[in-house]
């Protein structure tokens, strides 16, 4: 456990903004209780992290994966949250995934298309590759950056 | 939401969107717990959307099962309600805490040490 849990808190804006959208437009939600749920979200953690660790300790694996947090989802009693869980986990895998095949593919589309198609679709072709470039180092980075902190 | 236009654009937008609170805070969370010592990438990924899907749910529960649904407004004690009376929220008693009076928390002590002295 933490020794401080009030340092380990969840951003309050993003708590927020998760509570107002699950909630019915205009519900009032008291500070009091904003920081509450904040709290309870960081003990959840703890909980499920201590719950899947016992799993993969009894599997006598050190690194915790899915299956141990989706185990620790049933053990807590959060069997509604397995299914929203796998499919989140779905589009996750295919976009950390994606990320590479779809630049290569769309490359060679593009080569392809230089040499046959006509001059309008080519020039509307580059434009959105060229924004596609911008957004993809920082994408990646970012990706290779969050998992090499995970496995330290 | 990809699947009819498998742009990457869209995937970028697509990822945004299944989680919004911050891995490396989360990460850091479940790292506080000393028997951890290493989490994969797709454990984090769920242990935070999970965290998420708390949220809504302990949100949507202790306002459906609160008095704040005629004054449209979700309080701490429909929270601390809630942790008190679903089973699945009993893990939070102890940061969900009812409040009590003073007089009526000194009541109880005082009839707690007259069990004791029962026995």
């Amino acid at each position: 456990m933490a020794e401080r849990p009030e340092d380990l808190n969840l951003p309050n804006a993003v708590i927020t903004r998760i509570i107002k959208e699950a909630l019915p437009d205009g519900v009032n939600v008291s500070k009091e209780a904003r920081r509450a749920i904040s709290q309870a979200a960081s003990v959840f953690v703890l909980y499920a992290t201590s719950c899947a660790n016992n799993f993969a300790m009894k599997a006598k694996r050190k690194t915790l994966n899915a299956g141990d947090v989706l185990a620790a989802m049933e053990e807590m009693e959060f069997e509604r949250f397995l299914e929203p869980l796998r499919e989140a986990l779905e589009v996750y895998k295919k976009g950390q995934k994606g990320k590479k095949e779809v630049s290569e593919q769309k490359r060679k589309d593009k080569e392809k298309k230089n040499d046959s198609e006509n001059d309008k679709s080519r020039e509307e072709e580059e434009e959105e590759e060229e924004e596609r470039m911008e957004e993809e180092p920082e994408a990646e980075n970012e990706a290779e950056a969050e998992e090499e902190e995970v496995d330290n | 939401m990809s699947q009819n236009n498998p742009d990457k654009d869209d995937q970028t937008s697509a990822n945004k969107k299944t989680i919004s609170l911050p891995i490396s805070r989360v990460r850091l969370i479940m790292k506080s717990s000393p028997d951890v010592s290493s989490i994969n990438q797709d454990a984090l990924f769920l242990t935070t959307k999970a965290t998420e899907l708390f949220v809504q749910h302990l949100a949507v529960s202790s306002f459906n099962s609160g008095s704040g649904k005629e004054s449209n407004s979700l309080s701490y004690s429909d929270l601390a309600h809630t942790a008190e009376e679903i089973e699945t929220f009993h893990f939070l008693t102890d940061i969900l805490p009812k409040k009590i009076l003073a007089q009526d928390y000194l009541k109880s002590l005082e009839q707690m040490q007259e069990e004791d002295t029962d026995f």
